[in-house]
């Protein structure tokens, strides 16, 4: 039996959850005795198998085809779904980015097999895997097991360790039939600016209604920046119109576990605790002193941040 | 055009989890709600009948206890609900789900020309229903959406990836899972609470849907649940800003080493 890790890659840039998952697979591959072979989808992407032999994939298999240019569900499911056929393997592994979590769900579908996404925790003892997954958004954190000859699992980013190995095998070519797709891209947007991805991000400045309107994230994008981190929001803000849902940290919003949390005028409603709470350090500022995040930072000061965040930028270039 | 929205009845977000004496998390005293991305998926279910005429049906795979979400659903202005409801999907996993609703919806509610959804459900957060109901149905999906136009049996969306937004194009029937910020959700009106108590809500079983429970066997099973470990207040720093910034940088540096 094989493991295999579907790498996800856009414009031909590998996702850095590719890298966890593959390392992932790497590891689970040799507790179980089996093979990890590494699937990358799309057009134009030779590099991408150089790269991803420094993981230790036993095989890196391209489904390199122009029909393949732009990521649709339908397309890149099917060639998933081709590929696990062709193996059956024991265990498909991906990142539960937005597009991993829905490509492996429609996979999954078409294959007939069990998925537990957003996995934090895989373990495999006694000849069977073990997945553990954050439910209620991280309120509890549910045990699985799946039935079948084959398991699907996404990977939460940023949860997973990355690392390089030996063992390399082959780079090959994989070229089944691919269905016409149903839906057509007229248009990617890319959201423009040079902060990292919220759910992939080592650092998170993050703002709430503490902030007093939109012009007060001025202060979070200034302080992101000096930490080359990520920008997120609360609820209240989203809800208030003052930033884009997409910047949405919580129970209805992004699952983030960065290094460190920095949270600025967000009270720490549990539906948010729900969504940072597996973050390593978190920072709390916040003028009201029995705020609940009090409860769950690291470091917390109580005061003024608008007098506060403008110096700890200051301070952070300099360092 | 026929128009039908998928819901999920779950725990109230403000709902603190307990963990009964079988390791499995207790629903007692908890407040059910509607899933809060269905409602997205509702509420645009009844705005597109209200632009293009036809008729809206709620679907959900759930217990008695759901029919309190088709009939919130109904208040809020669809036209008819119809429940599966069977103890054998009592642990229904994504897959069991998707079998079940796509068996109603190619044999006795066929013909539907858009499938709304949420992105996905905030108790058991997979959001796989959407992506494996699209699969069996063979129909184009449109997954995370943040803007619809339907027109000329064809829908043009907007929807989130990481990093930015894609326009997508698709023929109808598609099916359409909805992100926040799809929509402005309505309250249900009074009058609408009282036309929704007679408005039809069909219960089926698996049987009535000519599915076994083999059918629809659980692929997914929870064997546990526990609560996460607690987070503990740390270190409250204080004193002037200039002294409590420096103390700050120094144990991110020195304690925490994340910067």
């Amino acid at each position: 039996m094989s493991i295999v890790v579907c790498a996800e890659q856009r414009d031909g840039k590998l996702s850095k959850v590719a890298f966890e998952a593959l390392s992932e697979g790497k590891r689970l591959a040799a507790a179980a005795g089996d093979t990890v072979k590494a699937l990358v989808i799309g057009s134009g992407i030779a590099a991408c198998g150089d790269e991803l032999k420094k993981y230790g994939a036993d095989e890196v298999v391209l489904a390199d085809n122009e029909a393949l240019a732009a990521y649709t569900t339908e397309t890149y499911a099917a060639v998933l779904a081709a590929f696990v056929a062709q193996e059956s393997p024991a265990l498909v592994l991906m990142g539960h980015s937005t597009v991993g979590r829905e490509l492996a769900a429609r996979a999954a579908g078409i294959a007939d097999c069990g998925l537990v996404s957003d996995c934090i925790e895989i373990l495999f003892a006694d000849g069977d895997y073990t997945f553990k997954h954050p439910i209620y958004a991280g309120k509890a954190i549910g045990t699985f097991k799946i039935s079948g000859a084959t398991r699907f699992a996404t990977l939460r980013p940023n949860v997973f360790a990355i690392a390089e190995a030996d063992g390399a095998g082959a780079v090959v070519d994989f070229a089944p039939e691919i269905p016409e797709a149903k839906v057509t891209v007229k248009a990617v947007n890319k959201v423009s600016g040079d902060r990292p991805e919220l759910t992939e991000a080592d650092i998170i400045c993050s703002g709430g209604r503490g902030l007093g309107g939109p012009e007060g994230f001025k202060l979070i994008e200034d302080l992101a920046d000096s930490l080359g981190a990520a920008v997120g929001s609360s609820r209240a803000a989203v809800d208030a119109g003052w930033r884009d849902h997409a910047a949405q940290v919580g129970q209805t919003g992004k699952v983030v576990s960065p290094n460190l949390y920095v949270a600025s005028g967000i009270s720490g409603a549990i539906q948010h605790l729900a969504g940072m709470g597996t973050s390593k350090y978190i920072v709390g500022i916040n003028k009201d002193g029995e705020a609940n995040i009090f409860n769950v930072a690291d470091y917390g000061i109580e005061g003024d941040l608008n007098k506060i965040l403008p110096v700890l930028t200051e301070k952070l270039k300099e360092a | 055009m026929k128009i039908v929205a998928c819901i999920k009845q779950t725990f109230d977000t403000e709902a603190k989890i307990v963990i009964g004496g079988d390791g499995q998390i207790s629903d007692e005293g908890v407040n059910m709600i509607l899933n809060p991305y269905d409602e997205y998926a509702v509420e645009e279910a009844i705005k597109t009948k209200e632009k293009d005429g036809g008729e809206v049906v709620i679907i959900s795979v759930g217990s008695d206890k759901t029919q309190e979400a088709l009939r919130y659903s109904l208040a809020m202005g669809a036209d008819r609900a119809v429940l599966i409801n069977d103890p054998a999907l009592a642990n229904a996993d994504s897959h069991a789900v998707s079998v079940a609703l796509a068996k109603l919806l190619s044999d006795k509610e066929a013909g539907f020309d858009v499938i709304f959804t949420g992105k996905e459900a905030v108790d058991d957060g997979a959001a796989q229903v959407p992506s494996r109901l699209a699969a069996k149905l063979d129909i184009a999906l449109a997954n995370v959406v943040t803007g619809i136009e339907l027109a000329d049996g064809k829908a043009a969306v907007t929807r989130e990836i990481d990093g930015g937004t894609e326009e997508l194009e698709m023929a109808l029937p598609a099916l359409i899972a909805a992100q926040k910020g799809l929509n402005e959700v309505r309250y249900p009106s009074l009058p609408g609470i009282m036309k929704a108590k007679r408005k039809p809500l069909d219960v089926v079983s698996l049987a009535d849907l000519g599915l076994s429970a083999e059918d629809v066997a659980s692929k997914v099973e929870m064997v546990s649940a526990e609560l996460p470990p607690a987070r503990k207040a740390g270190q409250k720093l204080t004193g002037e800003v200039e002294e409590v910034v420096a103390k700050l940088v120094e144990l991110l540096k020195d304690e925490a080493k994340v910067i």
